[in-house]
């Protein structure tokens, strides 16, 4: 069985999992994304449901067994990505062992995130830190206003006012727009850096994988951002 | 072209040996610089000047055999690049006209922990050596030279092993890369045996062996991040280091 440590804790068998663990987190942030665009019902110039589509939706992504294990799941890999990304730099920073004064750069080289993912992986980690306790740890552990509605027996959390109330503050917004552009970039990176270190590009698919990193990478958090966007217009 | 001369402000890494706590940047101000020179001719002349003065510097120790861009020798950082500001070009076919006059040139030796600098310009990379001897070979019986037509190699299999092959082995790869990774230098010589019939037969050890090899040298991890393929003198893809990724899941994972 030394084989599958040695493979793990090779520096491609690292890599292998950075690229793993990073997709899975693409694949919730799709769901997590439409999902939450239920939001967009509880406005009242999209047919306001007082939020009932979107409470019920969370009701059943805290209840429903099957969604606890793979949210077990999420944040396993999370902390994993976010774990092994962060020592995979610092052993980077001590194999380089420091920065040259000349200051040139080949004019076809990639861009600033690809030499910035620990930067705006703390950046996300930060934002992830307090968005779970903004709306996670009150769905879970804290007391909050609940709604009854016809569809559900029992009175449900309110998690949409809550959302809604949160969207009214500037420094909220702010610091959502600003954590998906950095999620953005760590994506457009990320997206196309996974397949590479899985070693699916070659000359014939590499335009296909760009194309859809970028596409992914604009499309997700542009959609996650118009929620703040929206409703901190709508509460003005 | 018309014969020209330009002053540079050279800001060059001194070092003396391994451990020199003194180790830095210099700066020789307004040397004269032929422009049809090349970038280590300008070196030599610096050299001399310095000698003959007896400039308490001493002269500038670099690395150079071939001087026709296929040693791999000639290893210099120039302004932040290895090999300097032209595309696909080493150190030594480097020419002088591509500086302007007045300009100030950085030559730095190759940053990496693998790669400790000996002396001034001089870095010692014999780690990449280390990962040839791991498995950067076949193994054949002396005897006969093999009939050349004996083993049938499709013309664009044989093309993409020699783009891989053009690898000079400078090193320049990990000096451009932030991470000091040697993937591209190792997946270029993983790459063009494993595309040939010839290197079949040890492709499975060939390639677990250097890799932990490079692993072990203290190599920096592989981010994609793509500065080896701008930087590399003979512009090797990074489309070699996801074949040697595919090469080393099957060989790991897929074969006993
Ligand atoms: C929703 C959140 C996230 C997603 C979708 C995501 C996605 C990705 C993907 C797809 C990659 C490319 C993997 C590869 O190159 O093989 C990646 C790389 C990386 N991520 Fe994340 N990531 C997220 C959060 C984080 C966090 C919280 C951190 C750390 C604090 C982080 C740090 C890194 C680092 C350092 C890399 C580069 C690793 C390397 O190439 O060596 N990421 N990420
Ligand atoms: S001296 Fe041989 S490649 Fe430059």
């Amino acid at each position: 069985m030394k084989w599958i440590t040695n493979f793990l804790l090779s520096s491609i068998g690292k890599k292998l999992i950075m690229s793993l663990t990073g997709l899975f987190l693409c694949l919730f942030l799709i769901v997590h994304m439409i999902g939450n665009l239920q939001l967009f019902a509880g406005l009242p110039a999209f047919g306001g449901d007082e939020g009932e589509a979107f409470n019920t939706y969370a009701y059943m992504m805290t209840h429903n067994p099957l969604i606890k294990i793979i949210s077990y799941g999420n944040y396993f890999f999370i902390l994993l990505h976010a774990v092994q990304g962060i020592l995979i730099t610092m052993q980077n920073r001590k194999a380089k062992g420091g920065k040259y004064q000349g200051s040139e750069t080949a004019k076809t080289e990639a861009k600033v995130a690809s030499r910035n993912m620990a930067y705006l992986g703390i950046l996300i980690l930060a934002f992830i830190g307090l968005h779970m306790w903004q709306f996670w740890a009150h769905m879970h552990f804290f007391e909050m206003d609940q709604v009854k509605y016809a569809s559900m027996g029992e009175p449900i959390k309110d998690l949409y006012s809550l959302v809604a109330e949160a969207f009214k503050a500037e420094w909220v917004v702010i610091f959502y727009l600003i954590s998906l552009i950095g999620l953005s970039m760590h994506l457009m990176h990320g997206f196309w850096s996974a397949f590479q270190s899985m070693g699916l590009n070659n000359q014939k698919y590499s335009t296909i994988i760009r194309g859809a990193a970028m596409g992914f990478a604009i499309l997700v958090p542009l959609g996650f951002a118009s929620m703040p966007i929206v409703f901190y217009a709508l509460s003005k | 072209m018309a014969h020209g001369e330009i002053k540079l402000n050279l800001h060059i890494w001194r070092q003396k040996g391994v451990n020199d706590k003194n180790a830095g940047i210099k700066t020789y101000k307004n040397v004269n610089v032929d422009t049809h020179m090349s970038f280590l001719e300008m070196l030599d002349v610096l050299n001399t000047k310095l000698i003959e003065e007896k400039h308490p510097d001493g002269p500038v120790s670099f690395e150079h055999d071939c001087r026709e861009g296929i040693c791999g020798s000639c290893s210099l950082v120039i302004n932040g690049r290895p090999h300097g500001p032209m595309q696909g070009t080493t150190a030594c076919q480097l020419h002088m006209r591509h500086f302007k006059d007045g300009q100030d040139v950085y030559i730095e030796p190759y940053k990496a922990t693998a790669f400790p600098v000996i002396s001034d310009l001089v870095t010692d990379r014999a780690a990449l050596d280390r990962i040839i001897n791991a498995g950067g070979y076949v193994s054949v019986n002396t005897g006969n030279a093999p009939d050349g037509n004996a083993v049938l190699v499709p013309q664009d299999i044989s093309d993409e092993a020699m783009n891989a092959a053009a690898c000079i082995g400078c090193g320049a790869c990990v000096a451009a890369c932030p991470n000091a990774s040697a993937m591209l230098f190792t997946s270029a010589k993983v790459s063009h045996l494993a595309l040939l019939p010839q290197g079949q037969a040890e492709a499975t050890k060939r390639v677990k062996k250097m890799v932990a090899t490079m692993d072990r040298e203290g190599f920096g991890n592989c981010s994609n991040i793509g500065a080896c393929e701008a930087e590399c003198p003979k512009e090797i893809s990074i489309s070699n280091i996801a074949r040697m990724n595919r090469e080393y899941f099957s060989a790991v994972v897929g074969k006993d």
